[in-house]
């Protein structure tokens, strides 16, 4: 172990303005909104899905993007109002249910990015998010333990 | 984004405070998207759903349905008051059968407070086609008509097989394209991004329900959200079997647009389809992948003992409807299960007076109307395992409600609720 903090600079486009700060919540895959998550805590619902029974409410979301019902942006939109919200999203495919559905949430959201944040962020990473001026800031978790 | 001068007036609040905040929402959102500009749209299908539970929290009364507009329906923290619809909007399907709320296990008082909201913007020029189909109760855009569509499975419709464009909307952006006649220019809008990228080779026959929605269900899993071109059909689909995989296509992936050559009104051929580019991928269905789909959508449940069958996801039509009462006529379904047959209410009006409801209900069936399980999460008291013929209820009704799910073909389910035993196998 050594005191090197790695850090990582991703640079992409604003989806939504602001700035969040907090541990990530990978997924490679899609989310659905509708059927997908209960938006009282935030847990990923979907039966099949890599994170089924996991939570992304305070944390950084970051996920390939929406899929599945048009209920998608009601359902974020309700854990904006139920406390349950992620903090920032940070996704790779635009649709127009993940960016109404970003827009409803009311949190900093980038995408389009210069490297791939689906590989480069792992769960547990402390992620800087500036939406305005477009820079992701992430801080690898430490491995081998404390 | 630029504004024309009729859209900036609306922004700048010449126009009112209701369609100032819509307008600020359109350009928040056309933002996020990257969109230039927005487009008029002149056919909006969304929610104005008042009754859940979400919608009704921090309510001063429970028919404060300005209230519910402003904050569900604009995305706003102004109250505003509700105006007039500006284009032809409808309200797709919602929580509450106003005809058998008792049975999903709602009071009284919430089937009022579900007319009284009916009311109220239906004097605002909502249409309440109350289905997840509106285009089987005559709504049909017209080829190249730009909309602005909530509801997966009718999106994927409209967009393929009547040639309209819209995208995927969700209840705020329709709220906003109702009263303002607008929404962002992006996506299916855009004549080049409806073209396919992905070509699918079609193996094996397809030529029932249940095969075009194990299709639909395997080949959302491939494409996820992208636009494929399938090849190599021989028959001609019904439009019900074009209901039903697409609306499969868009629960196992994001399918909000596809091609058929010499079916779907944007393809020729298949050169046609993909705009003379090269498919970035192509893929191949046939008995593997039938059946690993079929698989996938029956992973979940072990019980054969079947509480529940539910039918007519999307909202079935008429044909469906008869073929249900015919399967049914002279039989009794199990005392051990539960049958609720779907179907929008203009259609259940049909079955009503073509004698195909007494038929059903003389079975031991209910013909139900304006919701569905998966939306309101009303099942039968007692319901742990259901069955059902949709591909879309068996995706998403285990997660909804933690049930156990089988899917199968209609006849299979008929099965099911008349031996109250799960007994489907693919041939």
């Amino acid at each position: 172990m050594t005191d090197t903090v790695d850090k990582l600079v991703l640079r992409g486009r604003r989806v939504v303005g602001g700035i969040a700060e907090g541990e990530a919540f990978v997924t490679k895959e899609t989310i659905s909104g509708w059927g997908g998550i209960d938006a009282n805590t935030g847990t990923v619902t979907e039966r099949r899905h890599e994170k089924v029974g996991r939570s992304f409410a305070g944390k950084i979301l970051v996920f390939q993007g929406a899929k599945g019902s048009s209920g998608w942006s009601h359902y974020f939109h309700m854990t904006r109002r139920l406390g349950s919200a992620p903090k920032a999203m940070l996704f790779t495919v635009t649709t127009a249910k993940v960016a109404l559905g970003a827009v409803v949430t009311r949190v900093p959201s980038m995408t389009d990015f210069d490297g791939d944040p689906l590989s480069l962020i792992e769960d547990g990473d402390w992620v800087r998010v500036d939406a305005d001026t477009g820079i992701v800031e992430v801080t690898k978790r430490r491995c081998g333990g404390i | 984004m630029r504004l024309t001068d009729v859209e900036r007036k609306m922004l700048d609040g010449g126009e009112g405070r209701a369609k100032a905040r819509a307008m600020d929402l359109l350009v928040r959102y056309g933002e996020a998207l990257g969109a230039e500009r927005l487009v008029e749209v002149s056919n909006v299908a969304g929610t104005w759903s008042s009754t859940t539970p979400w919608v009704q929290a921090d309510l001063d009364r429970p028919d404060d349905f300005d209230a519910i507009f402003s904050r569900f329906n604009l995305d706003s923290d102004e109250m505003v008051e509700t105006p007039n619809a500006a284009v032809s909007t409808c309200q797709l399907i919602h929580g509450l059968d106003t005809r058998n709320y008792k049975l999903q296990g709602f009071s009284d008082a919430q089937a009022a407070l579900q007319k009284k909201s009916e009311a109220f913007f239906g004097r605002r020029g909502v249409q309440w086609a109350s289905t997840c189909t509106p285009y089987q109760v005559g709504n049909v855009p017209i080829r190249g008509e730009h909309c602005a569509w909530m509801e997966s499975s009718a999106v994927v419709y409209c967009n393929s097989v009547l040639g309209a464009r819209t995208n995927t909307e969700g209840r705020e952006s329709t709220g906003a394209a109702s009263i303002t006649g607008r929404i962002p220019y992006w996506g299916f809008h855009i004549p080049q991004n409806r073209k396919a990228r992905h070509l699918v080779r079609v193996e094996i026959p397809v030529d029932a329900m249940m095969d075009w929605g194990l299709m639909g269900y395997a080949l959302g899993e491939l494409v996820m959200e992208d636009v494929p071109v399938i090849d190599g059909l021989t028959a001609v689909p019904r439009p019900m079997y074009l209901k039903h995989f697409g609306a499969a296509a868009a629960s196992s992936g994001g399918i909000e647009m596809y091609h058929i050559p010499g079916v779907t009104p944007e393809a020729r051929d298949v050169a046609d389809a993909l705009g003379g580019r090269e498919p970035v991928a192509t893929h191949h269905y046939g008995a593997t992948e039938r059946r690993q789909a079929w698989e996938n959508l029956n992973s979940g449940a072990t019980s054969s003992d079947v509480d529940f069958v539910m039918l007519g996801c999307p909202h079935n039509s008429a044909e469906q409807m008869w073929r249900i009462a015919s399967l049914l006529e002279g039989r009794k379904i199990s005392p051990n299960t539960q049958l609720w047959v779907h179907t929008p209410r203009q259609i259940r009006q049909l079955c009503d007076e073509s004698g195909y409801t007494a038929v059903i209900e003389r079975a031991g069936g209910h013909v139900m109307s304006d919701s569905c399980p998966a939306i309101n999460r009303a099942l039968p008291p007692g319901t742990e395992v259901v069955a059902t013929d949709s591909c879309k209820q068996a995706h998403y009704l285990p997660a909804i409600t933690g049930k156990q799910c089988w899917f199968g073909s209609l006849e299979h389910c008929v099965d099911a609720a008349i031996t109250g035993r799960w007994s489907g196998m693919l041939s």
